[in-house]
């Protein structure tokens, strides 16, 4: 056992640093600072640097665009991406579908969609979840009905993430309405563009525009853009779900969150009028924070030593994501608090003709809305009441 | 011991909560926020007509209904139930409370005008480094041949683009943390000098920052005794703080409703969600703190009138307790919904919303412990 990095590994976290120092746009960092809501192609501007670099898939193999990195460079890699504090790469194209593609597709899947995924050209998104299906997946309806060398798709998706901006989308479909739930759905890849797709837009509580409804009608989609064997799609869905947990952990954004709260507890003044962080209260609160993060992060890299040995991320990651989430959420909480006043004003963008908000301190600004939206890192990516249900069956066989 | 309300404040409950419901449902209260001004003003007026409440806690020497705190407890709690944006608070309990406490000429005038609906009071307490102590205060108030004049800048004054008065801390003497030299103005919201920037907040309310530059309020404006304010604003505070434990209270209430209603019908693995037993016992807890959020608003609403150092225990112990519970409730609410949780589209996410800004208003639990400590260690000392 041993913590220290080798001189290798020093020299490869030095490099990835000063690459992001160098390449990171600087119109990007801007928007950050000012708490700017980022557009299309401001998410895509970081995804297309670390795409020419080779970077942008850490995790993929090499032979499909991967840099061939092992499981410590992959964490160095976030490490230092999270704390110069970089947009994260969407993870719809890279984390997800990409993976699947690449282990269960077709040659001519992957020679269409891979190159596509790194490059950023094509932006993805992910349509499993709908209205009567969420934590219980395997219940969904949107129907797809084979003719000829085409599928017929109708049904309804929601909380389709970012699928505004979506060129393609992988959705679960039924196929074979008799069979049991798991066993009747296929994995199908759908282009946006195809007449018959309807996006919708959902508001969420701090007024963001995140999530959609997608409305399939008489959508027409090629057999060939079926990912694995009909009736299969469950197999690529659950190998997709453990990608998914992978990095849910988030340590090392929350590393940053946690600096960030700090700075804010530095400035903003206590009842007396010493800086929060001065308050035995609220630095006992952040000091709390910071043992559960340790001890998540701790949890990581022994799951990631096991997966370097050979051990697939099996059920641990559900504990990664529980505590991960729970962590993230108390970060805004304490944000908020230490705002007081100022986390009540709300503006959803700059007034016109000027690049400040008019009230508070620019931290303060997104402190609420931040908290309440974070809200929904407990029920993504399957709830954490279904974390812990996984938890309960996989690792103590109840 | 007697927790039974008299037939009046039965009447009280009953006529505000039906007009509430009738009028004031979830969808309808959207449209309003939507308006220009983001309010509809004839609610106020309705409360003041058609229902006659806004007079509830006043003496019926000034034509009032001759009620108290328990009367702005039961309002508080229905219009929390609704997450009503109407400036009751603000304007009945701690503009009406200054100005009994005060008596004289403003009393006579400005009482009725407030239970006919036409003052509308902001209390502008808070300034951008006071936090939630009172006495950390900057604005200043000087007196000239002419009257008072007050410079400085107050934050987050709720109700302050359409209050017609202000209530306005500002010292005459001293320094920020003092507790002397804190002095309360009654002034006009048209007074020259004062300027606004007015704001929607994230719970719907409307509010605004007060720029005060040489604005000056004429000799009649000072409440109460020169530079000797602050125990009567921490009255006042104490006061506001109990009937915001009395809205989150009915907020609670409503919002565990609201729940319970939706995991009753969310069908998952083929049942209602409300049978997995994780659910159940979280929809217990929450109904737990709602009883206790209850029983908190009741203890420090009926413990107002003690000597300052009872109250304030009363009233820190309450908020300290609602503000976790409060917290938690919002917290396991929007879990129970799940993604539906966190849309604008459903009435829960708003209530969440208004609960969380509820947490702090009058100081978060942090600051209510710290009060209880320092009171504890004063009787110990
Ligand atoms: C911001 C956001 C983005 C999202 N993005 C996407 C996306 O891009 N693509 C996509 O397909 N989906 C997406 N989702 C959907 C997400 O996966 C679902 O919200 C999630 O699966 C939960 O489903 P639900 O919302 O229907 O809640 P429900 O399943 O109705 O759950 C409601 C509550 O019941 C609990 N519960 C359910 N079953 C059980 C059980 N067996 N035992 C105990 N408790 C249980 C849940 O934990 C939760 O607390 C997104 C959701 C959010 C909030």
């Amino acid at each position: 056992m041993d913590l220290a990095f080798s001189p290798e590994e020093r020299a490869f976290r030095d490099e990835v640093r000063s690459f992001i120092a160098d390449n990171y746009p600087p119109e990007l960092r801007g928007k950050q600072d000012e708490g700017e809501e980022l557009g299309k192609e401001d998410m895509l501007s970081w995804h297309r640097v670390l795409a020419r670099k080779g970077w942008v898939a850490p995790a993929w193999p090499k032979e499909y665009g991967g840099p061939g990195w092992n499981a410590t460079q992959r964490y160095i890699f976030s490490e230092e991406l999270a704390r110069a504090d970089t947009i994260p790469v969407l993870p719809f194209g890279i984390n997800m579908v990409g993976p699947v593609i690449y282990t269960f597709g077709t040659p001519e899947q992957k020679a269409r969609f891979l190159p596509r995924i790194l490059s950023g050209d094509d932006w993805w998104c992910q349509g499993y979840s709908e209205p009567g299906a969420g934590s219980d997946l395997a219940s969904l309806r949107t129907r797809a009905e084979r003719q000829g060398d085409h599928y017929i798709v109708n049904g309804q998706k929601t909380w389709t993430t970012l699928a505004q901006h979506a060129d393609w989308g992988f959705f679960l479909v039924r196929t074979d309405p008799a069979a049991k739930p798991q066993e009747g759905i296929s994995f199908l890849l759908i282009d946006m563009k195809t007449p018959g797709v309807t996006v919708r837009p959902i508001i969420t509580l701090g007024g963001e525009h995140e999530v959609n409804e997608v409305w399939l009608e008489n959508v027409k989609v090629p057999v060939e853009n079926r990912v694995f064997e009909e009736n299969k799609g469950w197999t690529c869905a659950k190998f997709l779900l453990a990608h998914e947990r992978t990095g849910i952990a988030g340590v090392a954004r929350s590393k940053r969150g946690i600096e960030r709260l700090k700075a804010i507890a530095r400035v903003e003044v206590d009842d007396d009028g010493q800086p929060l962080l001065m308050n035995p209260f609220f630095r006992r609160k952040v000091a709390d924070l910071e043992c559960d993060l340790t001890a998540l992060e701790f949890t990581e890299l022994r799951t990631l030593a096991g997966e370097a040995a050979g051990r697939g991320p099996g059920p641990e990651s559900s504990l990664l994501k529980v505590k991960g989430t729970e962590i993230q959420q108390r970060i805004t909480e304490l944000v908020l608090e230490a705002v007081g006043h100022y986390g009540a004003p709300y503006f959803r963008a700059f007034p016109e003709g000027s690049n400040e908000y008019p009230i508070g301190p620019a931290h303060a600004h997104r402190a609420a809305p931040t908290y309440f939206n974070m809200r929904k890192t407990s029920i993504y990516g399957g709830s954490n009441e279904i974390q812990r249900n996984i938890i309960a069956k996989m690792v103590l066989g109840l | 011991m007697d927790f039974s309300f008299t037939e009046t404040q039965g009447m009280l409950r009953d006529s505000l909560a039906r007009y509430l419901r009738e009028r004031y449902d979830f969808d309808t209260r959207q449209k309003m926020l939507a308006l220009e001004g983001g309010r509809d003003p004839a609610v106020w007026k309705a409360l003041a007509e058609e229902l006659g409440i806004l007079g509830a806690g006043f003496p019926e020497a000034h034509g009032g209904l001759g009620g108290g705190p328990v009367e702005h407890m039961v309002i508080m709690e229905e219009l929390g139930r609704a997450i009503a944006v109407e400036p009751y608070l603000d304007t009945c309990i701690v503009g009406g409370g200054a100005l009994l406490a005060a008596g004289g000429d403003h009393a006579e005038t400005l009482i009725p005008a407030i239970i006919a609906g036409e003052v509308i009071i902001g209390f502008a307490w808070a300034e951008a480094r006071s936090r939630y102590n009172p006495a950390r205060i900057a604005t200043r108030a000087s007196a000239d041949g002419s009257g008072w004049t007050l410079d400085g800048d107050k934050a987050v004054v709720i109700a302050g683009p359409y209050a017609t008065h202000y209530l306005v801390t500002a010292r005459t003497a001293g320094n920020p943390g003092d507790r002397d030299g804190v002095s309360l103005f009654l002034v006009g919201a048209g007074t020259a000098g004062i300027s606004r920037r007015d704001y929607p907040t994230v719970d719907g309310w409307m509010a605004s920052e007060l720029h005060f530059e040489r604005a000056n309020v004429g000799p009649h404006a000072l409440l109460g005794r020169e530079g000797k304010a602050l125990p009567l604003v921490e009255e006042l505070i104490d006061r506001a703080t109990a009937a915001t434990c009395a809205e989150a209270a009915g907020t609670m209430r409503r919002l565990h409703e609201l729940t319970l209603d939706y995991a009753r019908q969310r069908v998952q693995f083929g049942q209602p969600i409300s049978r997995f037993q994780v659910i159940q016992h979280r929809l217990v807890d929450m109904l737990m703190e709602v009883e206790q959020a209850v029983s908190m608003t009741y203890q420090a609403t009926l413990r107002l009138d003690l000597p300052a150092a009872e109250r304030a225990r009363a009233v820190s112990q309450a908020k300290a307790k609602i503000a976790k519970g409060a917290r938690f409730l919002g917290q396991a609410a929007i879990q129970t919904h799940g993604g539906i949780g966190i849309t604008n589209e459903l009435a829960a996410g708003h209530y969440f919303k208004r609960l969380t800004m509820l947490e702090s208003r009058f100081g978060d639990q942090d600051h209510h412990l710290a009060r209880l400590e320092a009171l504890m260690l004063a009787e110990a000392a």
